[in-house]
């Protein structure tokens, strides 16, 4: 167990360091001189070359790469080559709690109202509502976040006029604000995940339901509700588990779209303005912090398997 | 390990459908129908034809109406065209004689008529999709309407959308195909050589596949955006950077599977070499497999590649993907406008949506045990 414990988090280092090593190289060749970015066009070439070295994009590739990758290791990630000139780490970590704030309301949503769905569609298999549930779901699945947005933009903001279309107010300073902000775009992340999570379990009800213990619990006359929630919901949760995994990082995808939609300050736009501009150590910094959440979480998933199902903590071991 | 029940010469499973798989049919309006009584074809065809026409109308009605609130307008848009669908169902039933699954006919239609238009595009007589300079003569943001000489309308440039719309699908299509092209062939390839060798090599193949997915797809491509100039080949090698890891472990569980199996044993035994038994043993079994994987992805990256152009960091406008004409509907111009977002909007689903029901029914009946969803 410990073995396997050890190796896994080697591999977990392994996997970081290479994502890290990938991120540099990959940005170190933005087209374009850097030291034109910073300065502007139309300078002395030799104010160029001076800064040039100044910033070390003189040394050899490796040089670089362990001083950048040095700098992280104490959380330095450069600064913004555009103006203003902040440390990236700084913007990141302005930037993040909102990103969280509205992953985890989108997961929760999802898993609040999938969990119910599935339920509701596996009790009545094959029936009316099953089929109804599982063709909106199916059409959910094929909506791109952006236009799940813009649907939900049309007929809750420019018809309705219930939520705000743009804007964000911190939770700290006003927790009905915030709410009413981050409700909309967490909702349009939501669906999609919904759907995919109501198909699963779903799924995976339909065949616990079929079990024998599963009878056996009916023929002593327990209710369906009953039966439902605390015989047959937690054997048919892995595979929902397995897809909470994988779709972590549809979610980020989804995250950095509705950011934009609905100009929510947080990393997702920040790494998009900084594509755009070419501001690199942004984007570097906050893709490598962007895999490091993301593959602690999935490493996390990895680990409930265990709690879910007693039988894996063997059969991994 | 259960046996695999897959046939070793790759041939379709007709298995029965296990219970889990047969409720995902869900779309399937004959599926139930089967068990009861049959109703007689007359009356389908009563039933249908008026639902057809009825839910049309309907349809139609919530379309063009200003009367109507916009929720009110999108739920009965839904309810008129299931009607319809519904009532078409019906119909095709009723002139077959058997059950008819219409949404995949009607999926599948749409899949076709929109990879001829987009194969067909520069010899079609189409308007003015991307200059913007002809344009000025051209009226901006002209409503929709069939018949005109500009169907689907113009947009802010005096850019015909239907031409726009085409050209958009061609985009889209090509990147995506590319990239699953490449992808499978990689992927398959990589993760054959992984399954098969196993030992080091198979773990610094699932190391390097782990780096890949470690970077969520969008921001994955986000990053490569910022560094490669967007054209039609960076993108389709980007977008296969995100199929290459499943694909690699796709065809890597197949291979390990198939390679425990007795006719890899038997091929062996009587001496034929690593790479035989690669290129005539596992190859044709795991190439359907992994080919069924990459039509279930491709609406995936139809959908990556239109949400990067959307971020602006695709391909460019005034060159039209379905990403960047959605993107023209920012400040103002969807509420004033609402067919600028509304025609690539519906583009983009239908596709999506036709390429789902595809990878659905391919994965189904190529590759049985990985269809979960």
């Amino acid at each position: 167990m410990l073995r396997q414990f050890v190796l896994r988090v080697l591999e977990l280092l392994a996997v970081l360091l290479l994502v890290s090593f990938g991120v540099f190289a990959l940005l170190s060749l933005v087209p374009g001189d850097p030291a034109v970015a910073v300065l502007g066009e139309g300078r002395e070439p030799s104010e160029y070359a001076a800064l040039r070295d100044e910033m070390g994009l003189n040394d050899p590739f490796f040089t670089r790469y362990f001083d950048w990758f040095g700098g992280v290791l104490h959380g330095d990630l450069g600064s913004s080559l555009i103006p203003p000139v902040v440390p990236v780490w700084d913007r990141l970590v302005a930037a993040m709690p909102v990103s969280l704030e509205l992953a985890g309301l989108g997961l929760l949503i999802a898993l609040v109202v999938s969990v119910p769905l599935a339920m509701w569609s596996a009790y009545n298999e094959g029936g009316r509502i099953d089929r109804a549930i599982g063709a909106f779901t199916f059409g959910l699945l094929s909506l791109p976040s952006f236009l799940v947005g813009l649907v939900l933009i049309a007929v809750l903001v420019n018809s309705m006029g219930w939520f705000p279309r743009t804007g964000w107010v911190r939770i700290t300073d006003d927790f009905g604000g915030n709410l009413s902000h981050v409700f909309l775009p967490a909702l349009t992340i939501a669906l999609m995940e919904m759907a995919m999570f109501t198909r699963i379990l779903r799924n995976d009800l339909v065949t616990t339901l079929n079990e024998d213990f599963i009878l056996a619990a009916r023929a002593k006359g327990m209710p369906p509700l009953r039966i439902m929630v605390s015989d047959a919901l937690r054997p048919s949760s892995f595979s929902l588990v397995t897809i909470l995994g994988l779709s972590i990082g549809r979610l980020v995808g989804s995250t950095v779209i509705v950011e934009y939609l609905f100009s929510l300050p947080g990393m997702g736009r920040l790494v998009i303005e900084a594509a755009s501009t070419g501001n690199y150590p942004m984007v570097q910094g906050a893709v490598l912090l962007i895999a490091v959440v993301y593959v602690l979480s999935s490493a996390l998933i990895d680990l409930s398997y265990g709690y879910l199902d007693p039988r894996t903590r063997r059969a991994r071991a | 390990m259960p046996e695999p029940d897959i046939n070793h010469t790759g041939d379709p499973v007709d298995a029965p459908v296990p219970a889990a798989a047969a409720g995902t049919a869900l779309l399937d309006p004959g599926e139930e129908t089967a068990a009861k009584p049959r109703v007689s074809r007359r009356t389908q065809l009563l039933v249908g034809a008026p639902m057809l026409v009825g839910g049309l109308a309907l349809a139609g009605f919530a379309a063009t109406t200003a009367l109507l609130i916009t929720l009110a307008k999108v739920l009965l848009l839904v309810v008129g065209l299931l009607v319809a669908m519904n009532g078409l169902g019906r119909i095709a039933e009723a002139v077959r004689g058997k059950s008819v699954d219409i949404v995949f006919v009607l999926g599948m239609t749409w899949l076709t008529v929109l990879i001829g238009l987009a194969v067909l595009a520069p010899l079609l007589p189409l308007g003015n999709h991307n200059d913007a300079t002809q344009g000025l003569y051209a009226p901006i943001f002209a409503e929709p309407e069939l018949g005109s000489e500009y169907p689907l309308g113009t947009n802010n440039y005096g850019l015909d959308m239907l031409a726009r719309a085409i050209y958009g699908a061609r985009t889209s299509l090509v990147v995506s195909l590319f990239a699953i092209l490449i992808g499978t062939t990689v992927g398959g390839l990589i993760g054959m050589v992984a399954g098969f060798l196993r030992g080091a090599t198979d773990r610094v193949v699932g190391i390097l596949a782990n780096a890949l997915l470690a970077v969520p797809p969008l921001v994955l491509l986000i990053a490569l955006g910022t560094v490669l100039s967007p054209n039609l080949r960076n993108l389709s090698i980007a977008l296969s950077l995100l199929t290459i890891p499943s694909m690699v472990r796709v065809a890597r569980a197949n291979t390990i599977t198939f390679a425990q199996r007795e006719f890899v044993l038997a091929a062996q035994a009587i001496g034929a070499t690593r790479m035989r038994l690669l290129r005539k043993e596992l190859l044709p079994n795991v190439v359907l497999p992994v080919a069924s994987m990459g039509v279930v992805m491709v609406s995936m990256l139809i959908v990556a590649e239109a949400s990067l152009s959307y971020l602006g960091l695709g391909i460019r406008a005034p060159e039209p993907t379905w990403g960047n004409m959605i993107a023209e509907g920012e400040g103002g111009v969807m509420e004033a406008h609402p067919f600028i977002v509304i025609v690539p909007g519906l583009c983009l689903f239908l596709t999506v949506f036709s390429f789902n029901l595809l990878g659905e029914k391919v994965q189904k009946r190529w590759d049985p045990r990985s269809a979960k969803l």
